[in-house]
């Protein structure tokens, strides 16, 4: 790759400029997923316009009730820094690849890759995050659900780049868990993120890598919710029903639409997740009957 | 003797010497074969056939010739000599004539100047192939009516052991089982590459990753039509073998190339075409009855064997010849009956695999041993006890078992390595949940398990083969230093060899100052890095050679003695070594015998045994699985270097665990459908426990040292001992490995077979190619 297709922007501004005059050029950031498109032919390298000497994509801040996360944050600098304000997201982080990986990888380049079994897509669903996009023109922001339209597809248009995820902090126990064959450094067979949300008495989720895009599983809040309504559970702290946590699993269960690939069958990864979304509502709602600064 | 005492040098024999070759490769400055450069050289790239069976009906490659940088495009037509290779028989086409028989075989060849280049020029040949039926299952093969991968039939290998009675009078219980293995990768990390450099003689220069020098270049050579002696290979740096770099890569592509364009040609494959560019460990199905007595005795096993050896012979005759002898466990069965094909398909072909047909044996006759246990209610290592091997037991084959075989201790020394403590299962860090990472338990569904195999393993070539290896030890003063040099042709992948050589140099002459000269083919053969033979072979020439350099020393050292114009005191090393003293030896292991019609002869030169225990912890919910602890007790002769002796039952541990759990190479008619390590899984550092190591050491006689090759043992025993362990933690039947989380928690149930498939008719025990051919390939290599 010759240096003049090799395009280095020192601020977002410059970036977006070479982002709307070259519709052909690769946005890259950690890289950990354009070289091995590159190296499978999947891509093929005209020019790379660099993201990693733009600052303001590197930046993490609180405003208000929301974290701001840069497209440019990698896994690393999450997990160092926002453990208490995004705790799934950082849970979703510390599964991602190796070291090497989360030394590089970033939330926008999950979100650029779009991939059902992208890690951070669960966590940003059931907090409710939304995607700023931005062009040399405009920006927008974008609800998370309606960012993905099909596997390795997203809204993203050709002349926008992901400028950052807004994520609302925590305000209720968060959970992440992810199912691969093996121990570490794995693509999800499934996984699920569970969030409560005391402040506005609701519980979300987040399904990956058991449907087309990454999605929430509706009718299982909604149960679950009024569940927690009826049995004014939110107010008492009392322990669940396990009837309602069964319910709300195979409704988890239901909500995906997943396929037989090499990496495990369909009929596993609804198993997997009734297991996962009865374990991960239990953990969670422990978690605020356990701990005095969760309340409704 | 003469006045001249060598001392024992540190880092000699039984020390932990460090590795020769440790910190070039950690520090990055080890040349792989990959790293391999020349001013001037060309890129090579290979089309391959994206389907596994069918006509080619045209190859056009015009674009390809015109496209930029490409200096040759070649085509079967033109390989001036013999168009076939292979291991037993040279039944591979160098690129494809005719017909592709399977998914990734090389039809065409490029080389470019720029390896992109050499990659378009290859997206530009057109290949129009007509899809012919394939056969893609194994026991398909054997159908009557099932398309005929080769003209000869399906059938390239059927051994048939009869021993004793097949009416087994005196049995009073039996178990029956099926069992299935999949076809798994070596996955070593560094790729096949090799660069090959025309000669000014017409000939060529090669240097490139294998794993026996000598054998590729009796393949190369004929189909290069080339005199041997105008074939010069060069090892290059090799980044792990396993099995995987015993068959011919791109050696002969290259050497074509270069031969044409009269320029280096490099070839240096990525993964995927990794995946395609070697033989796999044979997929397996097997069928076995046990019979005992009440008290535990085994009186007859029967065992129907069917490997899938895929679409050419590699070395797949051998295979199941071992696979046949080993079927019956290290187990003294009065009566045995193997039946054993190993078949063609137009799936990719599989050969040699660390194990060597062993591992999917052991995975069947550990569960029988397990299943019996249960039935007679007997402790299943007092069952495994009870019918031990031991030197002078009658092997299946009919021969006294001849050489070590400390079976009783191996058993004995594993099961008496403490038990990991128990853990509690909540509050744990989320790493050591099964599921690891992915944090998808906080202690719910735990079930721990414990599971027990032994098994062994054939060191060194058998049936018959003169097996011998080559070394030359020269010692001399560089800069008024002793220095010893070790030239043999043995290949150093990884596994510690040159260390090892170095060992028995500084021990046998005194000297601390050890190095290696490069391997090539300008000294005589030492035989494959392979079959766990390398450190007895070359380990025994160079120990050879080192006593004839210390004769020679002596001599001078009497002559100097006798020498009265000297001044006197006893002579010094340095003193006679005026010139250098160079030694060359051969050894050679015991002669092997050929399978006589009954499949009784004998046909192992001699054993490596070992045990192990996996202690696992399931999630019965989700099927995830931690291996807390892997037991080993592994009969090693004598432990040359305590730290290779690690390394290795790790190492071979961990091949074995992946096997039981995630390895599989997943075939859709006959496409690898997972060829990249992001879909082909092997175990990291957090699947892989820590192993709690026992060395057995009783001399073996045919080693020098006393000592024996350890490298394949543990992995024969470890994908038996894992899976036996789900079965203890979860209670199911879990008859194929690996094991997936589907079959853990239930949703799918054991591997069923649809009835013992029929015998095939076969003219004798030899691979069925060496009764239609005659004369070609390298059948001696069985
Ligand atoms: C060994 C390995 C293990 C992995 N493990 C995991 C895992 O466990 N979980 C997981 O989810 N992923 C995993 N991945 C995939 C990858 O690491 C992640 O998707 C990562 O988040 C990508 O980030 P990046 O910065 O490297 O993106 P890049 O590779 O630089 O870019 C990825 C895509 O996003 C686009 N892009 C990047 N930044 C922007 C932007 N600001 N605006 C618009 N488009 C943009 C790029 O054009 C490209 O299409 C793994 C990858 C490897 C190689």
């Amino acid at each position: 790759m010759s240096p003049e297709s090799f395009l280095r922007p020192t601020s977002f501004a410059e970036a977006l400029e070479m982002r709307a005059a070259r519709p052909g050029a690769i946005a890259a950031a950690g890289c950990t997923d354009v070289l091995v498109e590159l190296n499978f032919g999947r891509l093929h390298a005209g020019e790379l316009i660099d993201l990693t000497r733009v600052p303001e994509l590197g930046a993490l801040g609180v405003e208000g009730g929301t974290v701001r996360v840069g497209a440019g944050v990698t896994y690393d600098s999450l997990i160092r820094t926002a453990g208490r304000e995004l705790p799934a997201l950082v849970a979703a982080a510390r599964t991602v690849g190796s070291p090497l990986i989360r030394n590089r990888g970033t939330i926008g380049g999950n979100l650029g890759s779009a991939s059902p079994a992208g890690d951070c897509h669960p966590p940003l669903i059931a907090c409710g995050a939304e995607v700023e996009l931005a062009s040399a023109t405009s920006s927008r922001t974008v609800p998370i659900e309606d960012f993905f339209c099909g596997p390795k597809r997203s809204v993203l248009g050709p002349d926008e780049l992901v400028a950052a995820a807004w994520v609302p902090r925590a305000d209720g126990p968060q959970a992440f868990a992810k199912v691969g064959t093996r121990n570490a450094m794995v693509i999800a067979v499934c996984s699920l993120a569970v969030a409560l949300h005391p402040s506005s008495r609701r519980v979300r989720t987040g399904i990956g890598s058991a449907a087309p895009v990454p999605l929430a599983a509706r009718a299982a809040e909604a149960h679950i919710a009024g569940h927690l309504e009826e049995t004014r559970a939110w107010e008492t702290k009392a322990p669940l029903q396990p009837a309602a946590v069964e319910h709300f699993a195979e409704l988890v269960s239901a909500a995906a639409s997943p396929i037989d690939d090499v990496r495990g069958r369909a009929e596993y990864r609804r198993h997997a997740l009734r297991v996962l979304a009865r374990r991960m509502l239990t953990w969670c709602w422990e978690e605020y009957r356990r701990e005095p600064r969760w309340a409704a | 003797m003469s006045a001249i005492t060598l001392e024992r040098r540190v880092g000699g024999i039984g020390d932990p010497a460090e590795r020769l070759d440790g910190v070039e490769k950690v520090t990055g400055a080890f040349e792989y074969a990959s790293d391999l450069c020349r001013d001037g050289m060309l890129f090579g790239a290979t089309l391959r056939s994206p389907i596994a069976s069918a006509r080619i009906r045209r190859v056009d490659i015009a674009d390809a010739l015109a496209s930029p940088g490409v200096e040759a495009v070649l085509l079967a037509a033109d390989v001036p000599g013999k168009n076939r290779f292979g291991l037993n028989f040279d039944d591979q086409p160098v690129l494809a004539e005719g017909l592709v028989r399977y998914a990734g075989e090389p039809v065409a060849v490029v080389a470019a100047t720029s390896l992109a280049d050499a990659r378009a020029a290859v997206g530009r040949i057109v290949l129009d192939l007509e899809e012919l039926p394939g056969v893609y299952d194994m026991e398909q093969a054997l159908e009557e009516n099932a398309p005929k991968v080769h003209e000869l039939g399906n059938v390239l290998r059927h051994v048939h052991i009869d021993h004793g009675d097949a009416g087994a009078a005196g049995a009073e219980v039996w178990v029956e089982g099926y069992y299935e293995t999949a076809m798994q990768d070596q996955a070593p990390l560094g790729p096949e590459a090799g660069l090959a450099v025309p000669g000014g003689d017409g000939g060529v220069d090669l240097y490139v990753t294998t794993q026996w020098l000598h054998v590729d270049r009796e393949q190369i050579a004929p189909c290069l039509g080339l005199p041997e002696d105008k074939v010069r290979l060069h090892l290059a740096g090799v980044g792990g073998a396993f099995g995987a770099r015993e068959d011919i890569h791109s050696q002969i592509h290259a050497c074509l190339l270069a031969l044409r364009t009269s320029k280096p040609v490099k070839f240096s494959y990525g993964r995927e075409e990794s995946f395609s560019g070697h033989v796999h460990r044979h997929p397996s199905r097997i069928w076995m009855r046990h019979g005992a007595r009440r008290d535990g005795k085994l009186v007859a096993v029967s065992a129907r064997l069917l490997f899938d050896g895929g679409a050419y012979a590699s070395s797949s005759p051998a295979v199941v010849a071992n696979a046949a002898t080993f079927a019956a466990g290290p187990y003294e069965v009065p009566n045995v009956q193997v039946e054993a094909t190993v078949v063609f398909t137009n799936n990719p072909p599989c050969g040699a695999m660390r194990g060597f047909g062993a591992p999917q044996v052991c995975f069947a006759h550990e569960a029988q041993m397990d299943k019996l246990a249960r039935s007679l209610d007997i402790d299943p290592v007092e069952l495994r006890l009870r019918n031990a091997l031991a030197t002078g037991s009658v092997l299946p084959t009919g021969r006294p078992l001849a050489g070590s075989a400390p079976v009783r201790e191996v058993i004995e020394r594993c099961a008496a390595i403490p038990l990991p403590e128990p853990e509690p299962a909540a509050g744990r860090s989320l790493l050591h949940y099964p599921g690891g990472a992915g944090g998808t338990t906080r202690g719910e569904g735990l079930r721990r398990g414990v599971g027990f195999a032994v098994g062994y393993k054939n060191v060194a070539f058998s049936e018959g083969f003169d097996d011998s290896s080559t070394a030359r030890v020269t010692l001399r003063l560089v800069r008024g230093e002793v220095e010893a040099e070790v030239y043999t042709a043995a290949v150093e992948m990884g596994q510690g060899l040159y260390t090892l050589l170095a060992q028995i140099v500084r021990s046998e002459l005194g000297v601390e100052r050890v190095v290696l000269r490069r391997a090539d083919t300008m000294i005589a053969s030492a035989g494959s890095s392979s079959a766990s033979r390398q450190s007895t072979m070359a380990g025994g020439a160079v120990r050879l050679a080192c006593c004839r350099v210390r004769e020679e020393l002596s001599r001078r050292a009497s002559a100097l003695a006798a020498d009265k114009s000297r001044p006197g005191g006893p002579a010094e090393l340095e003193d006679l070594l005026y010139e250098p003293v160079e030694a060359e030896a051969v050894h050679r292991h015991r002669r092997t015998e050929r399978f006589d019609e009954h499949g009784q002869g004998d046909v192992h030169a001699y054993f490596c045994f070992a045990a192990e225990r996996a202690v696992v912890e399931v999630d019965e919910e989700l099927g995830l699985v931690r291996v807390l602890q892997v037991a080993a007790a592994v009969d090693a002769g004598r432990v040359m270097n305590p730290l290779g002796f690690a390394g290795q039952v790790e190492g071979g541990t961990a091949q074995g665990l992946g096997l039981a759990l995630m390895e599989e190479v997943r075939l859709a008619r006959g496409v690898i459908s997972n060829p990249s390590f992001t879909d082909y899984l092997i175990p990291t550092i957090l699947d892989m426990p820590p192993v709690a190591l026992q060395a057995v050491e009783e001399p073996e006689p045919e080693g020098p040292y006393g000592l024996k090759g350890i490298a394949e043992s543990p992995t024969v025993v470890a994908t038996a001992a894992v899976v036996a362990a789900l079965r203890d933690a979860t209670g199911r039947e879990l008859n194929r490995a690996p094991v997936s989380p589907d079959e853990l928690v239930g949703l799918l149930g054991p591997a069923r077979s649809a009835g013992v498939p029929a015998v095939p008719e076969v003219p004798g025990q030899e691979a069925v190619p060496s009764y239609h051919t005659t004369g070609s390939g390298q059948q001696h290599l069985m």
